[in-house]
């Protein structure tokens, strides 16, 4: 039966080239993606799993996952807010600068993470252009979570807006009218019938931000300082073993952040495939 | 409840820049309980006006009274109509029942019934639509009838002072768009509301409607009711909107018509070059010509459809083919096949040149 079923899938497929693009894909992933993961199990196996578990946790470690969850959080919420707000301005209205704006909205993408931080812990510091405003108000930013929170919301803000705004833009106008007509208020048409519109690609984008930002390196080790147990972020601790040559101890950290990163992948992807399910006329 | 339309003007884009105009001055008076279609090409403004009256446009100036009540100015929302989209525009994340129960959520804590009132209504609701089985189904489950269905009992459910459908049946296919027509009649006669709906298929406005208002380029071409737009056209345009149309053009001498080796006998018109209408049904065919007219044609298509024939015809002396209907029994006394030589009697011929649409009938002795 399943012979049966394969040969005839293979005498129905029309578009050509699927053998040869299928595997020059694989080849490519696996020479980017699977060999340095490889590699990284290879270090693994160099400790038992009580080095591993000692290793782990650590707890100036444990410190750096609470504030790496911390800041991302805080950056993913700030964004799903802001992105969205964004995404809604560059679809709904017309106003000069609306293509400056928006081909600014890719700029985190563009710059270099390391610019990114040093130009954010420049102006946020004591005596940055923002920051003297801030500091007789009694903010700090830099060394301090806010300005964890701040580095990582500027390098993921793409993330959801991208996703947001072709949603936003396939949203037919028709949709809004009916709900008008049918007399809700504008927050009761945002809140029933816009909202969750949105909202598979508004929490796709969000948790994608979520994970970037659980990752993030560059932009954030300026302004953050890194003091232990305080402004460590996870993604530092990697670099100081490194640099301290335990190889097999950056590995073991390593590990956490990208179980933690495909767990939540794996997770957004399953939802999200629920939903539109549901959309296209499963049963919910 | 009535509309009064008096004096709405609309015209889009900015001052020298691509203004077009899409509604001159309009004026329409729609009685309680009438069930009226505005009929016109594309770009004729017919959607535009249907949008003002629900108030998701703005004219530029003019007024709209809904009974006494002048709503010119009032929200959308508080106009109390309701609106069926030509792509349904169903809420896809809610059930078929949270759809049609949206207008009554949404309603003021303070005016809006209990849960059980809602669930009633609601139901009492798909019913008259004849979905109730359906209620708990996503759009997305539902066919495209369907799902126009639940459209119209979504917008009926807050009982609006008027209904307005924009090309309700537009994105259906056939048969389930003579379906859903009949019904959509039916559903009026029971509930009498005032309903204005948008077509560019002449069938349609001609089987539903009580008035047909023919639109073009903004302007109004003719209100009346299906039969007598059918047989008095006001003018030249309404005529050729509302059915296939011949034409043909020569030079008139002594009430005779001539166009290459065709001649034709109209009695009553002077001289000069003219161009005349007839509609296919109006085409006779024989196999001579007669003393009153002689024009030769020959058939090059033949369609067998329902009732009649449809053939098309041409000859020399005719710029575009012309489009005959003729009778079963006809077509089989003349024995007619693809390249037959046949003569077209004309029993009737529209002119639409003088200030009165005028028909003349060549074949009558005179």
């Amino acid at each position: 039966m399943i012979a049966h079923a394969l040969t005839w899938r293979r005498e129905r497929r029309v578009l050509p080239g699927f053998g040869l693009s299928l595997g020059i894909s694989l080849t490519f992933v696996s020479l980017i993606l699977l060999l340095p993961l490889t590699s990284l199990v290879g270090q693994l196996s160099q400790l038992s799993w009580s080095q591993y578990w000692f290793l782990i946790t650590d707890p100036r470690l444990l410190a750096s996952y609470g504030v790496t969850l911390f800041g991302a959080a805080v950056a993913a919420l700030f964004n799903a807010a802001f992105g969205l707000l964004m995404a809604w301005i560059l679809v709904r209205y017309e106003f000069p600068g609306k293509r400056l704006v928006d081909a600014l909205m890719d700029l985190p993408f563009a710059l270099p993470t390391a610019v990114a931080g040093i130009t954010l812990a420049t102006l946020y510091s004591s005596n940055g252009w923002i920051g003297r405003l801030l500091e007789p108000l009694g903010i700090s930013i830099s060394y301090t979570w806010i300005g964890i929170a701040l580095a990582m919301a500027f390098t993921s803000i793409p993330f959801v807006v991208r996703t947001v705004q072709p949603v936003l833009e396939d949203l037919p106008a028709e949709v809004d009218e009916a709900a008008m007509t049918l007399g809700a208020s504008d927050s009761h048409a945002f809140r029933r019938v816009i909202l969750p519109y949105l909202w598979p690609a508004l929490v796709t984008g969000t948790g994608l931000a979520f994970v970037r930002s659980l990752g993030e390196f560059g932009a954030v080790i300026f302004i953050a300082g890194g003091k232990p147990y305080e402004t460590e972020i996870t993604s530092l601790m990697i670099f100081v073993k490194l640099q301290e040559y335990d190889y097999a101890g950056a590995s073991a950290v390593a590990s956490i952040v990208l179980a933690t990163s495909l767990a939540l992948l794996l997770a957004i992807n399953l939802w999200q495939g629920r939903f539109i399910k549901r959309l296209h006329g499963g049963r919910g | 409840m009535s509309i009064r339309i008096s004096q709405i003007e609309k015209t889009y884009g900015y001052q020298g820049r691509g203004r077009t105009r899409a509604l001159e001055p309009i004026d329409l008076d729609i009685h309680d309980g009438e069930l009226i279609g505005l009929l016109g090409p594309s770009g004729s403004g017919k959607t535009t006006l249907l949008r003002i009256v629900a108030g998701l446009e703005q004219a530029d100036s003019g007024s709209i009274h809904f009974g006494d009540r002048d709503v010119t100015r009032v929200h959308v929302r508080d106009r109390r109509i309701g609106f069926v989209f030509q792509h349904y525009a169903l809420f896809r994340h809610m059930s078929v029942f949270d759809n049609v129960a949206f207008g009554l959520t949404a309603m003021p804590r303070s005016q809006r019934p209990s849960s059980g009132e809602i669930r009633s209504r609601v139901m009492q609701l798909l019913e008259m639509v004849r979905l109730q089985d359906f209620a708990e189904r996503f759009p997305a489950q539902l066919s495209g009838g369907q799902q126009q269905r639940v459209s119209l009992a979504r917008a009926l459910a807050l009982k609006p002072d008027v209904l307005l459908l924009d090309e309700p049946f537009g994105a259906l296919d056939a048969k389930v768009r003579q379906e859903l027509r009949r019904w959509l009649r039916h559903l009026h006669e029971e509930l009498h509301f005032t309903s204005l709906f948008v077509t560019h298929d002449q069938e349609e406005a001609l089987e539903l409607s009580d008035r047909v208002v023919v639109m073009s380029n903004g302007r109004i071409e003719q209100i009346a009711t299906p039969d007598t737009l059918y047989r008095q056209p006001a003018n030249r345009f309404v005529f050729e909107f509302l059915g296939d149309v011949n034409r043909i053009e020569g030079d008139i001498e002594k009430e005779v018509l001539t166009c290459g080796n065709a001649r034709v006998a109209v009695p009553g018109i002077e001289n000069g070059r003219q161009e005349l209408l007839l509609r296919p049904h109006e085409v006779c065919l024989d196999e001579q010509p007669s003393t009153r007219a002689h024009l030769p044609v020959s058939v090059t298509a033949v369609v067998p459809v329902g009732a009649e024939v449809r053939l098309e015809l041409e000859a020399d002396w005719l710029g575009e083919p012309w489009l005959a209907t003729i009778s079963h029994a006809d077509f089989e006394r003349l024995a007619i096949t693809r390249g037959k030589r046949l003569f077209a009697q004309p029993s009737r011929l529209h002119r639409f040149d003088t200030s009165r649409p005028q028909t003349l009938a060549p074949l009558s002795a005179s």
